[in-house]
């Protein structure tokens, strides 16, 4: 197994084409630019497509005619670019079709910049389009762990017949990190006996719709899919723990925030406190068992973000008025910078002494 | 170990693959490494800078926002970064292309004519390679058998001519900061 | 004795939600007539829109999509970009081809991707109650031009099929009507010589199929297809607008 060096946002590529991925559609936008190149490269030489469309509204739409037709099918974008596919990601949701979704947050609201940020986490796992939906939403903190997390994303996807969200910011996408690549393995994707693709002698017809134009129906309809998120949200949590067994105060951080938190938590321990890092590694469904893991020993969290402070309203409600919740953060496309945090831990450890 | 290197030039002098380079040899040596560009509509501007972490432990964030060491290739890089090096941190002017001095005490300074060294070599593109040898000989970071072996990986082999000379430039690099060279030292 | 008429296969047995006089059942007719002859029913793929049409993914007894305002062509990209062997058609009406989902459709075109786009101009917004469409006349009142379309106000209404005909990846662009016996007959034939195109790989095609709204345009079924003939063909002239030199 040969390391390589890999840019986050070619290694996304890598990562999709490896998963038996062939089709995307996008349209450029900075910082996740680099991805379509790679794309536009390699899926000829696979036998895949790439598309660019006009525009990320037919981007996403072009994921939901492949999507339907049974493909394995990704787009990609930036803040921007996916607020204009929020219809199309409602109507994917409500039609159960399988996609994967990459966001390279750029710092916000409105054309904002082009630098990195995590402001879109709302967008994210609240439902950024209409009706009652979730996206399974996955944050890579490493080039590594990008690649990785691909191939779990399709898996997902096809799993549940939901869209899932790969979620970076431009500092993961435009940095390049030694990667591992396994070797080629068969891929196997599941059978998709609702794909609509012409009847080609089949008795039943197939619609892929998400039109429900009955209430009850709808109703149903939407009792159904929170059946299916009741258990993605059960079996499908993630995270990683550094330095949490006998954690007072708990960082929570994801991406590249985690990994700034993760030199404060070693300067933390090489003075001897009991400062860990939680980082959710899926932000939907949000890691809230790992909160029970930790609450015996914290006494404190601690939300680390590059935003004005979205995903420390999940670690409230997973944290339910048990432990007091705190918040810092960096916005605009700053950066948290690790001494800012550690006078942050330092303040709140002199707290919890008071 | 840990350096934080920022390598910062106009577009064209080949900052962000120097940079590369030597990314893929602290990877050669099993180090943690990473490898960040500036970009953006400043790539388009003419000046182009990237950070490279070379570390023992993992790396944290990759943008290096103090470096311990400063390339700078050309003027508007030096007057940018100068007073984002760490104290006790190195600083390369690169001084075939910037007539002005450093300002920080705090920091050893190399004065390297980069680009008229590389043509006495015979080729003006290994500028970057003479600093880069100038590195390595003081900070240890990676050795410069990982850099030749990396640029035998990193290039093509309708290229691996080329690699000598590139050798002889970290060689050269090397020679001018040896023993501390006082001509090449800041005051 | 020999039965001389009867439903198409390719259309679903069941009352269509339509109005009374409205065309659209008379176009579902013909694109299912097509798709029989020739012999395409377990190859097609219908993509239904917003508008009235919403349903039309109902009567099509093949397999279907439903797509989003205005996006239909996009969706029916991505499908024939997976299945280019099938045969693709998007049903859309002048809401959701020529105002919404104007972008979706030209660039389609452009790209030249191989699916039909039956178009059904109308002049009118229908499901949501008779608001002035992009092709809206001048001088027509709907409910949102109570004093009749003005250009200051409004501008002017706009010819999908002269603008999409002008793209190197229109293979095909035609005009026809269904107002009269005749002009049905001649509608069906463009609707065949589409799909043809569309099979023989050749690019984009799309008949426009100027329609008649009785509801919304408050005139009964037999006084709207006059009203069609004497307004609308004027500004709409019928006739191939773009035949592409490798269609025969």
């Amino acid at each position: 197994m040969a390391k390589m060096l890999m840019k986050g946002n070619e290694a996304i590529g890598e990562g999709a084409i490896r998963a038996g991925c062939r089709y995307f559609f996008g349209y450029p936008i900075t910082p996740q630019s680099e991805l379509p190149h790679y794309l536009a490269k390699k899926m000829p030489e696979v036998g895949g497509l790439y598309l660019q469309a006009e525009s990320e509204t037919a981007s996403i739409n072009m994921v939901f005619g492949a999507a339907g037709a049974g493909a394995r099918v990704m787009t990609s974008s930036s803040g921007p670019g996916i607020s204009l596919m929020q219809e199309g990601i409602s109507y994917l949701a409500g039609a159960e079709l399988p996609c994967v979704i990459v966001n390279i947050i750029r710092g916000g609201p409105g054309l904002g910049n082009i630098a990195p940020a995590q402001s879109d986490y709302f967008q994210a796992v609240k439902g950024g389009g209409h009706g009652d939906y979730r996206l399974i939403v996955l944050a890579p903190a490493s080039v590594q762990e990008i690649i990785d997390l691909m191939g779990d994303a399709f898996d997902l996807a096809d799993k549940y017949r939901n869209p899932v969200m790969l979620m970076g910011d431009g500092v993961l996408g435009q940095m390049m990190e030694p990667v591992e690549l396994a070797g080629e393995k068969e891929i196997t994707i599941p059978k998709k006996p609702w794909a609509s693709t012409g009847r080609m002698g089949r008795k039943d017809k197939r619609l892929i719709s998400s039109l429900q134009i009955v209430p009850e129906n709808c109703e149903k309809h939407n009792i159904k899919l929170f059946e299916k998120y009741a258990v993605a949200g059960q079996n499908e949590q993630r995270w990683e723990e550094y330095c949490l067994e006998d954690a007072e105060l708990v960082l929570v951080a994801f991406g590249t925030a985690a990994r700034i938190c993760k030199a404060v938590v070693d300067t933390c321990r090489a003075e001897g406190r009991a400062v860990g890092l939680l980082r959710p590694v899926t932000l939907w469904p949000f890691p809230v068992k790992a909160f029970e893991k930790t609450i015996a020993t914290a006494k404190r969290y601690l939300s680390v973000e590059m935003s004005m402070g979205q995903m420390v309203e999940d670690v409230r409600l997973a944290v339910n008025g048990r432990r007091p919740v705190s918040f810092y953060g960096r916005v605009g496309g700053m950066l948290p910078v690790a001494r800012d945090i550690y006078n942050e831990v330092q303040k709140l450890l002199a707290r919890g002494k008071a | 170990m840990f350096e934080g290197i920022l390598i910062a030039g106009f577009g064209g002098q080949g900052v962000l693959s120097t940079g590369q380079l030597l990314a893929y040899a602290g990877m050669l040596e099993n180090r943690h490494v990473a490898w960040i560009p500036s970009y953006g509509p400043e790539m388009r501007g003419g000046t182009a800078n990237c950070g490279i972490s070379i570390s023992d432990k993992l790396i944290s964030s990759p943008v290096v926002s103090e470096p311990t060491v400063l390339i700078a290739m050309n003027r508007p890089s030096l007057e940018k970064f100068e007073k984002t090096v760490e104290p006790g941190g190195i600083i390369f002017v690169n001084s075939s292309l910037i007539e002005i001095k450093a300002t920080r005490k705090d920091v050893s300074v190399f004065y390297i004519p980069a680009n008229n060294i590389a043509e006495e070599l015979g080729n003006a593109k290994v500028a970057n390679n003479i600093i880069l040898g100038a590195l390595l000989e003081l900070t240890g970071v990676v050795t410069p058998d990982t850099v030749e072996e990396s640029l035998r990986k990193v290039l093509p082999p309708h290229y691996h001519k080329l690699i000598p000379i590139n050798r002889k430039a970290l060689e050269t690099g090397a020679e001018l900061v040896k023993n501390g060279n006082s001509s090449s030292m800041a005051g | 004795m020999e039965k001389v008429f009867t439903r198409p296969n390719s259309l679903k047995d069941m009352p269509m939600h339509y109005c009374p006089g409205c065309t659209h059942g008379i176009v579902h007719r013909l694109v299912a007539e097509v798709i029989d002859e020739m012999d395409m029913f377990d190859r097609a793929i219908a993509v239904a829109s917003v508008g009235c049409s919403v349903f039309a993914y109902e009567y099509f007894y093949c397999d279907a999509y439903q797509a989003s305002h205005g996006r239909a062509p996009a969706v029916a990209t991505g499908i024939k970009r997976v299945l280019p062997d099938r045969l693709v058609f998007t049903y859309q009406g002048d809401g959701d081809l020529a105002s919404i989902g104007t972008g979706e459709v030209v660039h389609a075109a452009a790209r030249g991707e191989k699916f039909t786009a039956i178009y059904i101009n109308n002049a009118i917004y229908g499901m949501t109650g008779g608001q002035m469409a992009p092709t809206s006349l001048m001088g027509q009142v709907t409910i949102t031009t109570p004093y009749g379309r003005d250009r200051e106000n409004n501008g002017f209404p706009v010819r999908m099929s002269e603008m999409l005909a002008l793209l190197d990846g229109s293979a095909y662009v035609t005009r026809v009507s269904v107002h009269s016996p005749a002009s049905v007959g001649k509608a069906k034939k463009a609707i065949r010589k589409a799909f043809e195109v569309q099979m023989a790989g050749l690019g984009f095609s799309i008949v426009e199929v100027l329609s008649s709204c009785p509801t919304n345009w408050g005139l009964p079924p037999l006084k709207a297809l006059k009203w069609l003939e004497e307004n609308m063909i004027p500004y709409y002239p019928l006739g191939e607008l773009k035949i592409a030199a490798e269609v025969v």
